[in-house]
C-alpha cells in the first residue's frame, strides 16, 4: 500500500508539475512546515485559520485543508500524521472519538491523547454543545420551550445530521432520555438540515450551540431540561512531534487560552456565513484585534483562485484517466480474448461501479490518506468499467467474416490484433474512454470532500455558506470542462479513427 | 499438393464433415458443390486451419496443418469469401497490401506488385485509394482477389465469390475469374452451390451431402452417369429454364 500511494503520489506530483506548479515534497529548508486541518463547517474552518495565521505569524510555513471532513476524517488524519494540528471539541473527543474508553475529565483526556502521541491545547474559552432547535415561531405556536414539550408532539419531523444521528450521545441517546416518540427521522447535511426548517420541510433539527444561523433563521434552542448534552469546549489537538518540532508555533497559540467566548465566537461566525466575508479575514481581524497580531493571510483574487482550482481538477482528471486507460485498455483486450476471465474482469469492474462515490472516497483514507491520491485512486477506478466494457464489446463486435478473413491471411494474433481488431474497435475504445472522462469531471468535484481541492473546493464551501455565487464558482467550470471534454473527444475521434470507419457510419 | 485425409468435423451434436478424403492437384480448379449447409464451406475452412477437424488430417506438400504451423502454411493459400471480408478501415491499397507491409515488403515491391494485381484483375488503378464503402460490390470482390493473390500462393481457395453479386456483374466476373485461374495456373478451390458456374469453372467438381462426397468428376458425368438419384435431383433441379447460361 505504501508502495502504491507513493506511486500515485508521484504521478501526482508529475502532473501538477507539468500543469506548472510545485505541489511536490520541497526539500528541507529553515521555514518549519505545519499543516492545519479543519472540519467542514464554517466554525472549524475559521478556528483552522486563526491557528494557520498564528503558525505563520510565528514563522512557519503553513497549509490549511480547509473543511477537510468530518470527525473521522480529521482525527484519522492528525493520528497518521497527514495534518498536525485541528481544532475539535472535548465532548465529541470523550463521546464519539474514545467513546467506550471511557475517558471523562481534562487530565483523563490528555492522558488518552498522550497515548497516541498527541497533544490537546487549553481551552478555547467557548463552548460549542449540541442542541436542537426549531423555528421560533413554530415552537411559540406549539408552546415548546424545550426538549421535553417535543413529547406530546410526535407528529413533528426531525432532520438530523448523520453525524448526530450515529454518535453515541447523538440522537439515539436523546431518544432514549428524553423518550420521544417522533418517527419521521432523516439524516442530512447540516446546512440543507437549515434550509428545510426554513422552507418548512422540516421542524427541529440539531445545531451547535454558537451557529450564526440561529438568528438568521430565526430559531429558537430548546432547553436541554434534563441536561442530556454534554460539555463541549473547543480545543485545538495536536501532534507532540509538532511541539518537539516547532516550539515557537505551540507557544503562539498559547495566548489564545480563554480568548474566545461564545459571543465572539458566533459573531465571527455570523460575519463568515451572513456577511460572506472569507474566513481568513474574519480570523485575521480577530486577531488583530485581540492579540495585535499582523495579518499575514494569503489572499487569491478570483482569477488565481480560479486557475489553481483547474488544475488541481484537470491533475485529478488527467493522471486517473490515464492510468485507467493504460490498466483498462489490456484488460478489455484479454476480456474479449477469454470469455470466462472476461466475465469475471467485467463482474469485478461492474461492482466497483456501483460503490456509491461518496463510499469510495472514505475508503480510500485509510489507504492513501487525505488530499489527491485517494481521490484519484477512486477516480481511476470508476473509469475502468466504461473502458474495460467498451473495448470488450468493441472487439466482441467485430464481425466473424472480417476476424476470419485476418486469420485467414497468416497475421499472427499480436499482429491480427494491432492491424485489424483495434482499428476496428476503435470508435467503441473512444466512446468508452469519452464516457470514463465525462464521469470523472464530474465526480472529481467530490474529491474536495477528502481535500483533493479542484472545483468541488467552491462548490462544497458555497453549501456551507449558502453562497450561490460561490458554488457557481465550481459548478459552472466543472460543466464547461466536461463540455470541452465531450468537445475534444470530436476532435480525437478524427485522429483516432479510420477514415475507413466513418465513412461507413456516414452512409 | 493439398491432401485431406479422413476428415471427421462436428458441430455439438451435428456432423458437419464425415469422413473426407480429397486431393487436389496443382494447377486444378475444383468446384465444391452442394446445398446450403452441406458442409462445403466448413470443408474450405478446415482446408486452411480455420477449424480444426475432430479426426484427420489436412497436408499441404506434405507438411501437416496444425495451430502451430498454420499462421506460416496460410501464406501458402488466398481465401476469397462471399462478402470480401475486406478491412473497412483501411483502403483497397491497405486491404491489400497488409500481409506485405507486416511482412516488411519494401514499398516499391509492394508497388509492383499491386501493379500486377490490378491489371490482372482489371480493377482501376486509382480506386486503390477508396474505402470498401465506396466501392461496389464486384469492386470490393476484385479487391478481394487481390488481396488473396498479394504473396503470389500456390492455393486459392473461393467461397462463394460470386454469391452477393447481381446477375450483370456476375457474368463479367466469372469471365475475368476464370482468365485469372487459367493465367495464374494455381490450384483452386472454388465453393458454390451453383451447378453451372461449377461447371463453367471447374476441371473437376465435387459434390457434397451432408457432410459427405457423393460424387466426384466432371460436369457431364454428374449428367450422364449420376452416382445415385441425389445428383440427378440437385442437377435438375439448377438446369437453367432458359437458353445456356455458360456462353
Amino acid at each position: 500500500m505504501r508502495l502504491g500511494s507513493r506511486r500515485i503520489g508521484c504521478a501526482v506530483a508529475l502532473a501538477l508539475g507539468l500543469a506548472g506548479t510545485a505541489h511536490a515534497q520541497p526539500a528541507p529548508r529553515a521555514r518549519p512546515r505545519v499543516v492545519v486541518g479543519s472540519k467542514t463547517f464554517t466554525e472549524s474552518v475559521i478556528l483552522g485559520e486563526i491557528a494557520a495565521a498564528l503558525a505563520r505569524d510565528a514563522g512557519a510555513e503553513v497549509v490549511h485543508r480547509a473543511g477537510l471532513g468530518g470527525t473521522r476524517v480529521l482525527w484519522d488524519a492528525l493520528v497518521a500524521g497527514q495534518i498536525d494540528l485541528y481544532p475539535e471539541y472535548t465532548g465529541t473527543l470523550e463521546y464519539e472519538i474514545l467513546a467506550g474508553e471511557g475517558v471523562h475529565g481534562m487530565a483523563a483526556l490528555r492522558q488518552a491523547l498522550a497515548a497516541r502521541g498527541l497533544r490537546m491545547g487549553p481551552p478555547l474559552g467557548f463552548e460549542d454543545g449540541y442542541a436542537l432547535g426549531m423555528k421560533a415561531e413554530t415552537a411559540r405556536r406549539l408552546g415548546i420551550r424545550s426538549i421535553s414539550d417535543l413529547r406530546s408532539h410526535r407528529e413533528l419531523r426531525f432532520g438530523f445530521t448523520n453525524e448526530f444521528m450515529d454518535r453515541s450521545d447523538g440522537w439515539p441517546a436523546l431518544r432514549a432520555r428524553y423518550r420521544l416518540p417522533q418517527r419521521e427521522v432523516r439524516g442530512l447535511d447540516h446546512d440543507l438540515a437549515y434550509r428545510g426548517l426554513d422552507a418548512g420541510t422540516l421542524d427541529a433539527t440539531d445545531l451547535y450551540s454558537t451557529d450564526a444561523d440561529i438568528r438568521y433563521y430565526h430559531l429558537t434552542v430548546l432547553q436541554d431540561d434534563l441536561h442530556h448534552f454534554p460539555v463541549y469546549q473547543a480545543v485545538y489537538l495536536y501532534r507532540e512531534e509538532l511541539a518537539e518540532r516547532t516550539p515557537a508555533v505551540i507557544d503562539a497559540l498559547e495566548p489564545l487560552a480563554g480568548r474566545i467566548d461564545a459571543d465572539a465566537m458566533r459573531t465571527m461566525n455570523a460575519r463568515a456565513k451572513l456577511d460572506r466575508v472569507p474566513e481568513a479575514q474574519v480570523a485575521a481581524d480577530f486577531l488583530r484585534r485581540e492579540l495585535g497580531v499582523a495579518d499575514h493571510s494569503i489572499r487569491e483574487d478570483r482569477a488565481a483562485r480560479l486557475w489553481r482550482y483547474t488544475r488541481e481538477h484537470l491533475a485529478l482528471v488527467a493522471v486517473s484517466l490515464g492510468v485507467a486507460i493504460a490498466l483498462a485498455l489490456p484488460l478489455g483486450v484479454v476480456a474479449a480474448r477469454r470469455p470466462r476471465l472476461g466475465g469475471l474482469i467485467l463482474a469485478v469492474t461492474g461492482i466497483l461501479q456501483t460503490i456509491p462515490s461518496l463510499a469510495l472516497l472514505v475508503l480510500m483514507i485509510p489507504l492513501l490518506g487525505i488530499g489527491a491520491p485517494p481521490a484519484i485512486a477512486a477516480l481511476f477506478l470508476y473509469s475502468l468499467l466504461p473502458i474495460v466494457r467498451n473495448t470488450h464489446a468493441g472487439l466482441r463486435g467485430i464481425p466473424e467474416s472480417l476476424r476470419e478473413s485476418a486469420e485467414a491471411l497468416g497475421l499472427p494474433p499480436r499482429a491480427r490484433l494491432l492491424r485489424v481488431e483495434l482499428p476496428l474497435a476503435s470508435p467503441a475504445i473512444l466512446a468508452g474512454v469519452k464516457t470514463a472522462a465525462v464521469i470523472n469531471v464530474g465526480t472529481a468535484t467530490l474529491g474536495a470532500l477528502i481535500g483533493a481541492g479542484g472545483y468541488g473546493q467552491p462548490i462544497l464551501t458555497g453549501i456551507r455558506l449558502d453562497d450561490v455565487g460561490l458554488l457557481l464558482e465550481g459548478a459552472v467550470p466543472a460543466a464547461l470542462l466536461a463540455l470541452l471534454v465531450q468537445a475534444g473527444f470530436a476532435v480525437l475521434e478524427r485522429a483516432v479513427v479510420p477514415k475507413g470507419l466513418r465513412l461507413g457510419r456516414e452512409e | 499438393m493439398l491432401e485431406l485425409a479422413g476428415i471427421e468435423k462436428r458441430f455439438g451434436p451435428t456432423p458437419a464433415l464425415q469422413g473426407i478424403d480429397l486431393s487436389f492437384l496443382p494447377r486444378e480448379t475444383v468446384a465444391l458443390l452442394g446445398a446450403s449447409g452441406c458442409g462445403k464451406s466448413t470443408l474450405l475452412r478446415v482446408a486452411l486451419g480455420l477449424l480444426v477437424p475432430d479426426r484427420g488430417r489436412v497436408t499441404l506438400d506434405g507438411a501437416p496443418m496444425d495451430a502451430r504451423s498454420a499462421p506460416l502454411l496460410r501464406r501458402r493459400f488466398g481465401y476469397v469469401i462471399q462478402d470480401g471480408g475486406l478491412f473497412p478501415h483501411l483502403d483497397a491499397r491497405g486491404n491489400v497490401s497488409l500481409m506485405a507491409r507486416h511482412l516488411g515488403w519494401e514499398a516499391r515491391r509492394i508497388e509492383t506488385r499491386l501493379r500486377e494485381l490490378t491489371e490482372l484483375t482489371r480493377f482501376p488503378s486509382d480506386a486503390l485509394e477508396r474505402y470498401p464503402a465506396q466501392l461496389s460490390g464486384g469492386q470490393r470482390q476484385r479487391v478481394a482477389l487481390m488481396r488473396a493473390l498479394a504473396l503470389d500462393p500456390e492455393v486459392l481457395l473461393l467461397d462463394e465469390p460470386l454469391g452477393s453479386l447481381d446477375p450483370l456483374v456476375r457474368a463479367e466476373l466469372q469471365q475475368d475469374l476464370r482468365r485469372v485461374f487459367r493465367a495464374l495456373g494455381k490450384t483452386v478451390l472454388l465453393v458454390t452451390h451453383d451447378v453451372a458456374e461449377a461447371g463453367f469453372f471447374a476441371d473437376r467438381i465435387v459434390l457434397l451431402r451432408d457432410g459427405r462426397v457423393v460424387q466426384q468428376g466432371r460436369l457431364d458425368d454428374l449428367l450422364n452417369a449420376p452416382a445415385d438419384e441425389y445428383v440427378t435431383r440437385f442437377v435438375r433441379a439448377q438446369r437453367p429454364l432458359v437458353g445456356d447460361p455458360a456462353p
